[in-house]
C-alpha cells in the first residue's frame, strides 16, 4: 500500500449502503422478523373532540386469532414521568397524548383502541368491528387567526418569540416611499415518505426492544422510558435504516407506546404499522401558516422596513410552534424590522417539523414578497437581494461564521441564464406556453451538538465506526465513512459505518442538518484517539518499528505508519499483529464550542427557476430549477446534490401541488391518501441542478460542513412562485399554484 | 377490511354463475381499484370472482369495426398500432391514464368500471350515499374542487374518474355484456347512469354481467380524433377536465362529430349540443371558441369546483384546436 491514497472527503463517493438497499439486504425496522411477533389494528376516533361513551369490543374479540383489544378501560395506567428537560424534538409546551389512559378525544383520528392478533388481516378485520360511540363537543376545527395566542415561555425560550423588533418598523413602513404588502397562506403539508411508519415491540421480562422508524434511537429510548416509568438501560431502539422521514420521525409517536404497551398486555411482540391514512393523524404535518408582510424601501431598493406576523395551526393539547419568522430578522439588512408570532389551537394531531421546518415557510412569504418590492421597484431581484445584503446576523447581532452568498447569486444566475430573462412579466413564450423566471434567497442556519462515537481498527487493516445516529436518505452511511477514512488513513472500502442502535455510543438528532457537523466531528475525533493510542503503544513496544520515537515523529497515512521524513510504511496489519492485538479501540466525543455565542451560522443558496405556464389552461410545469449554495466544505459532491435537487422535487410539491384538504365538519384531512394529496410524479421533474460554491467554515466545527438538507427545499417554492408572477403577471399567494388560480 | 372468498375461475360462464347468484360476489381483473377499495374498507365483498384466467385480452379488426377484449390490459392497448392509427383517442387516453404498473395491470373492462375518487366515498369514516345508500353527501359543501359540475343530483356529485370511457364514447364504442339470460351490447354512452336518488348504482350492468369486449365502429374508427387531459400534475393523475373529440371531415368543414368530457361530470359526458355546433362548419379558431364557450352550458357549480366551468370551456376549445392543426 505504497500508493499515496487520495483524500475520500470531497470525492463524489457513491452510497456504501446503495447495493444493500437496491438489493433488499437493507433490513428497515418493520422487516425486522421477531419470532412469536402478533399484528396489532388502531381503532381511531371519528370525532374531533369529546369523549369516548362506550366501546363495544364483544364481536372484535370474536374473531379468530385475536388475541387482546386494549382500550382506556382496561390499559395499564402508564406514568407517563415527565423529562426534567424536553427533547427539541417535542413540542414545547402542553402534554403529548397519553394513550388508552382515558376517554377524553381531542382530535379525528387519535387512538382509542387496538387489536392484536396473530395475522394483520384478522386484526384489522376485527378492529373494524369495534363499535365506538362518543359525546360530542364543539371541536375547533377552524383555522381562525382571530383566535391566534402568543406563544408560551417554552416556546419563546426556544427561539419562537411572539413579538421581536429592531427599530421602528410601522414608522419606517409608513414612511417608505416604495413599499408592498400582502398575505400569503401556506397550507398544511405533510411528509408523506415512502416508509410508513412502524415499530415493533419485544419485551423480555423487563427488557424491551424497539424495531422503530425513529431519526433519534436515544431520544426515542428516553421517551418510552418515561412513558412507562422503567429505565432508560432496559430498553434498546434499533433502527438500521430509514426509509424517508422528512421530520416526520424525529419525535415518538403514540403509535411506539401502543406498540410498547400492546406487546406487554398481548405477552408478545407486537408489530403497528400505520397505514398511509393512518399518517395523516398519527405523526405530525407541517402547520397551516398565514402570513403578512409588509416591506419597506428606498427608491434605490434600499430597505427601511420589514414587518412579517404569522399564524401557525397548534394542537389543542400541544404547542407546536415554528421559527417561521427567522427568514424576516436575517436574511437582509434593513434597520427597522418587527415581527409578530401567533398560534391557532385546533382539534387535530400536533404538527411537528418538515423539512425546513418555519424557515421554508418563512421564506415563502418573505421571498414572494422581495419578488413583489423588485417589481414595485422596477429593480432586477438578484440585484435587489444584494442591494440589500446582510452582512452581518443583525438579529443576533453577531458575525457570520462564513457566508458566501454573493458568490451563490453570481455563479447561479450565471448557470442559469439569469441575464436572459425578459423583465416584463407575459414577454417570453414559447410553443404557446408562458415562461417564467424567478429566483429567491435559501438560507438555514447551521447548527451542532453533542455526540459521541467510537472507532475500531482490526489486524486485518479494516475498522468499523458506530455512533447512534440515523441516515434517513441523505447519505450519512457514506459522508461519514468517508470522514473516518480520511482520519484513519485508510481507502473507504475498508472502513465501515454502522448507526442506529441505542447500544452504539450517543448521537444526536438526525434532523436540522446537524449530522455531519455533530456525528462526523465526533468521528474525527474517535479516529484521533484511536491513533493516538496506537501510537502510543507502539512507541512503547521495543521490539516494534517504532520504538523509542516520540509522537511527532510518526505520520498516520495510506493504511500504516511512517517515520517522519522517510522510511518504509508500516501497515496497520503488521502493527497490529506485532503487538498481538486483534483490535484497538477509540472513543471521540464532539460538542459545539463558544462559537455559537460569538457567531451566527448558516448555509445559504441562491435559487432560480424557469417554469411554463399554459395561458388558457393555467397548469404550470416546472422546466428547470439551478440552486447555487454555501453548505460550507463539500464533504461528498454527489451525496450533496442528491440532497438539494430531492429538496427542489419537494418544493415543486409546496409550490404546485401539496395541500391537505381539510374539512372543518369532520376535522379531519379528506385527501390522506397518495392518490389525491399531490406530490410530484417523475414527469413533474425536468432538469435539476446544484452548483456548490467554494466554502468552508472551520470557524462553526472543525470539519468545516455546515449542513445541506433543510436548506434543499428552502427558497424553492417563492422562486417558482416568483417565475408563475413573471410568466402570466399574476401574483398568487395562496399556495399551492393550483391551474383555477391562473385561469 | 371484512374476510371474503376468493375464486378464480376460467371461463366466462363460471363467472357470471357465481356473482348472478346475489351473494355478494364480486369480479376482479387487474385490481388496480379494487384492491385499494378493500383495504380502505370502501368494498366490502363476500367474495372475490378472479377472472384473470378468462382469455379475453385481443384487440382484433374485422371489416367493421375493431374489437377489444375487456380483459385486455391498458398498457396492451394503447400500444396497439390499430389502436394507436384507427382511434387515437383512445391510445391517448390510455397513454395519459394512471401510471405504467397500474396500466400493465388494469384491464380495460375494469377500468370501465372504476369507482369515483370522491374524497368522501374514499374515507369509509364519512358519510356517503354511494358507498352507504342514504347516509348523506358531504361532498355539496365540503371538499368538492374534484367533484362533478356537471349530472350531479342533491344526493351525489361525485365525478367518473376515468379517460377510456371519455375517449370510448366519443367513437360511439359499445360493450357486449355477457349475463345470466344471454348476450347484448350497451353503449358506453348509456353504460353509466346519473346518480339521481340512487348513486350506489353506477351502471346499468346487472348482476351476473360481465363485460367481455369493447367494440368500436370501424365508421367511427375513420374520423380524426384527439384526446387533451388537464391536470394538476404532469402523469399519474386523473384529469381535472378532458376532452375526448372525434371529428369526421372533408378538407377543413366537420361533416361528423362527437365530444365528450371528462373529469367534470358524474358520468362520461356527451355534449350533444357542442356537437350540433360544429357539424357542416369550417373548423377554425372562432368555432373552436365558440363550441368551447357552450361546453359548461348546464353546469351547476359547488364552491370549490366552480373553477372547472371555465377550465372545461378551454378544455374543449384547445382540443377542437388541437384537432385541427390550429393550436
Amino acid at each position: 500500500m505504497n500508493v499515496p491514497l487520495a483524500k475520500a472527503v470531497g470525492q463524489p463517493v457513491s452510497r456504501v449502503d446503495g447495493p444493500r438497499k437496491v438489493t433488499g439486504h437493507a433490513r428497515y425496522a418493520g422487516e425486522f422478523d421477531v419470532p412469536g411477533m402478533l399484528h396489532a389494528a388502531l381503532v381511531l376516533s371519528t370525532v374531533p373532540k369529546g369523549a369516548v361513551a362506550a366501546i363495544d369490543g364483544e364481536a372484535a374479540r370474536q374473531v379468530p386469532g385475536v388475541h387482546v383489544l386494549v382500550t382506556h378501560e382496561n390499559a395499564p395506567r402508564l406514568p407517563y414521568r415527565r423529562m426534567a428537560q424536553r427533547p427539541q424534538v417535542d413540542a414545547q409546551s402542553g402534554d403529548q397524548l397519553q394513550v388508552f389512559q382515558g376517554p377524553e378525544i381531542h382530535f379525528n383520528g387519535q387512538p382509542v383502541a387496538v387489536v392484536v392478533a396473530e395475522t394483520l388481516e384478522q386484526a384489522v378485520h376485527a378492529a373494524s368491528l369495534v363499535t365506538v360511540t362518543y359525546e360530542e363537543e364543539e371541536a375547533s376545527t377552524t383555522f381562525d387567526i382571530d383566535r391566534g395566542k402568543p406563544p408560551s415561555s417554552g416556546n419563546e425560550k426556544a427561539g419562537r418569540p411572539a413579538e421581536t423588533s429592531m427599530g421602528d418598523a410601522d414608522a419606517a413602513f409608513a414612511a417608505a416611499p416604495v413599499k408592498v404588502e400582502a398575505i400569503y397562506t401556506q397550507p398544511r403539508e405533510h411528509h408523506n415518505a415512502i416508509e410508513p411508519h412502524v415499530t415493533i415491540a419485544r419485551w423480555d421480562g423487563d427488557v424491551l426492544t424497539l424495531y422503530d422508524k425513529t431519526q433519534w434511537v436515544d431520544n426515542d429510548r428516553k421517551e418510552i422510558a418515561h412513558v412507562f416509568g422503567i429505565p432508560e438501560e432496559s430498553i434498546r431502539v434499533v433502527s438500521p435504516f430509514v426509509g424517508g422521514a422528512f421530520g416526520s420521525a424525529l419525535r415518538t409517536w403514540p403509535h411506539v407506546t401502543v406498540a410498547a404497551l400492546a406487546a406487554k398486555v398481548a405477552g408478545r411482540p407486537v408489530r403497528v404499522e400505520l397505514t398511509r391514512r393512518e399518517l395523516y393523524t398519527s405523526v405530525g404535518f407541517r402547520p397551516h401558516t398565514v402570513q403578512r408582510v409588509a416591506l419597506g424601501a428606498e427608491r434605490d431598493g434600499t430597505l427601511t422596513a420589514i414587518i412579517q406576523e404569522a399564524w401557525g395551526q397548534t394542537s389543542a393539547y400541544e404547542e407546536y410552534a415554528e421559527v417561521t419568522l427567522d427568514p424576516a430578522r436575517n436574511t437582509y439588512a434593513c434597520p427597522n424590522v418587527r415581527t409578530r408570532y401567533r398560534l391557532i389551537e385546533m382539534n387535530t394531531n400536533s404538527p411537528c417539523p418538515m423539512r425546513g421546518p418555519g424557515v421554508a415557510t418563512g421564506l415563502l412569504a418573505h421571498e414572494t414578497a422581495m419578488d413583489e418590492l423588485a417589481v414595485a421597484l422596477g429593480m432586477d431581484p438578484v440585484e435587489l437581494r444584494l442591494r440589500n445584503y446582510a452582512e452581518k446576523d443583525q438579529h443576533k447581532d453577531l458575525p457570520w461564521s462564513s457566508k458566501a452568498l454573493r458568490e451563490c447569486y453570481r455563479i447561479g444566475a450565471e448557470r442559469f441564464g439569469w441575464s436572459g430573462r425578459q423583465p416584463e412579466p407575459r414577454s417570453m413564450r414559447e410553443d404557446g406556453q408562458l415562461i417564467g423566471f424567478g429566483m429567491a434567497t435559501a438560507a438555514y442556519p447551521a447548527h451542532r451538538s453533542e455526540a459521541s462515537a467510537e472507532a475500531t481498527l482490526f489486524s486485518d487493516g479494516t475498522a468499523l465506526i458506530r455512533s447512534a445516529a440515523s441516515d434517513m436518505g441523505p447519505g450519512t452511511y457514506t459522508s461519514i465513512t468517508q470522514v473516518a477514512a480520511d482520519a484513519l488513513g485508510l481507502p473507504v472500502e475498508a472502513v465501515r459505518f454502522e448507526l442506529g442502535d441505542t447500544d452504539m455510543p450517543f448521537a444526536p438528532v438526525h434532523g436540522g442538518s446537524i449530522t455531519l457537523a455533530s456525528v462526523g466531528t465526533a468521528v474525527e475525533a474517535a479516529c484521533r484517539v484511536l491513533l493516538e493510542d496506537l501510537s502510543n503503544v507502539v512507541r512503547a513496544d521495543p521490539d516494534g518499528p517504532f520504538a523509542n520515537l516520540s509522537a511527532d515523529d510518526l505520520e498516520w497515512r495510506d493504511g500504516g505508519a511512517v517515520r517522519r521524513g522517510g522510511g518504509e510504511l508500516v501497515t496497520f496489519e503488521t502493527l497490529l499483529r506485532g503487538l498481538r492485538l486483534d483490535r484497538i479501540v477509540g472513543q471521540g466525543d464532539s460538542a459545539p464550542g463558544d462559537e455559537s455565542k460569538t457567531y451566527s451560522s448558516c448555509a445559504f443558496g441562491a435559487v432560480f427557476a424557469e417554469v411554463r405556464v399554459d395561458p388558457d389552461l393555467g397548469t404550470v410545469r416546472v422546466h428547470r430549477i439551478v440552486g447555487a449554495y454555501d453548505i460550507g466544505r463539500v464533504v461528498n459532491p454527489k451525496t450533496a446534490h442528491s440532497q438539494c435537487i430531492g429538496g427542489m422535487v419537494g418544493a415543486i410539491g409546496m409550490a404546485l401541488l401539496e395541500q391537505a384538504e381539510w374539512d372543518e365538519r369532520f376535522g379531519r384531512v379528506m385527501n390522506g391518501n397518495l392518490a389525491e394529496y399531490l406530490v410530484p410524479v417523475c414527469a413533474d421533474v425536468r432538469e435539476l441542478d446544484a452548483l456548490f460554491v467554494e466554502s468552508e467554515d472551520r470557524i462553526f466545527n472543525p470539519l468545516g460542513v455546515k449542513g445541506v438538507a433543510e436548506l434543499g427545499i428552502c427558497g424553492v417554492a417563492p422562486a417558482i412562485g416568483n417565475a408563475v408572477y413573471h410568466a402570466t403577471g399574476r401574483r398568487i399567494r395562496d399556495f399551492p399554484i393550483l391551474p383555477e388560480k391562473l385561469l | 377490511m371484512v374476510p371474503f372468498a376468493y375464486i378464480a375461475v376460467a371461463t366466462p360462464e363460471a363467472a357470471i354463475r357465481r356473482t348472478a347468484e346475489g351473494r355478494g360476489a364480486e369480479y376482479v381483473a387487474g385490481g388496480t381499484d379494487m384492491v385499494q377499495l378493500l383495504q380502505e374498507g370502501v368494498r366490502a365483498p363476500l367474495e372475490l370472482v378472479d377472472i384473470n384466467g378468462i382469455a379475453f385480452d385481443d384487440v382484433s379488426i374485422a371489416i367493421d369495426g375493431i374489437r377489444i377484449g375487456a380483459m385486455a390490459r391498458l398498457a396492451d392497448v394503447a400500444d396497439d398500432p390499430a389502436i394507436r392509427e384507427r382511434v387515437p383517442v383512445v391510445s391517448s387516453a390510455l397513454q395519459e391514464s394512471a401510471s405504467p404498473q397500474v396500466r400493465n395491470m388494469a384491464t380495460v373492462g375494469g377500468n370501465l368500471l372504476q369507482r369515483t375518487r370522491c374524497l368522501y366515498f374514499r374515507d369509509a369514516t364519512t358519510p356517503c350515499n354511494r358507498r352507504v345508500p342514504g347516509s348523506g353527501c358531504p361532498a355539496l359543501e365540503g371538499q368538492n374542487r374534484i367533484n362533478a359540475i356537471l349530472g350531479g343530483s342533491p344526493r351525489c356529485i361525485a365525478a367518473y374518474p376515468g379517460d377510456l370511457a371519455v375517449a370510448l364514447v366519443a367513437v360511439d364504442a359499445e360493450v357486449l355484456v355477457a349475463g345470466p339470460t344471454g348476450e347484448r351490447t350497451i353503449t358506453v354512452e348509456n353504460l353509466h347512469r346519473l346518480p339521481g336518488d340512487a348513486p350506489h348504482l353506477e351502471t346499468v350492468l346487472e348482476p351476473g354481467d360481465l363485460i367481455t369486449a369493447i367494440w368500436i365502429p370501424l365508421a367511427a374508427a375513420g374520423r380524426r380524433s384527439h384526446y387533451l387531459k388537464v391536470r394538476d400534475r404532469t402523469t399519474f393523475e386523473w384529469a381535472l377536465a378532458s376532452a375526448a373529440v372525434s371529428l369526421g371531415m372533408n378538407g377543413d368543414t366537420i361533416l361528423e362529430a362527437r365530444v365528450a368530457v371528462g373529469g367534470v361530470a358524474t358520468k362520461p359526458w356527451r355534449l350533444r349540443h357542442v356537437e350540433e355546433m360544429l357539424v357542416d362548419r369550417r373548423l377554425d379558431h372562432a368555432l373552436a371558441r365558440a363550441a368551447g364557450e357552450r361546453a359548461a352550458d348546464g353546469a351547476e357549480p359547488r364552491g370549490r369546483n366552480a373553477f372547472k366551468v371555465t377550465l372545461l370551456r378551454r378544455t374543449v376549445e384547445r382540443a377542437l384546436l388541437q384537432i385541427g392543426g390550429l393550436a
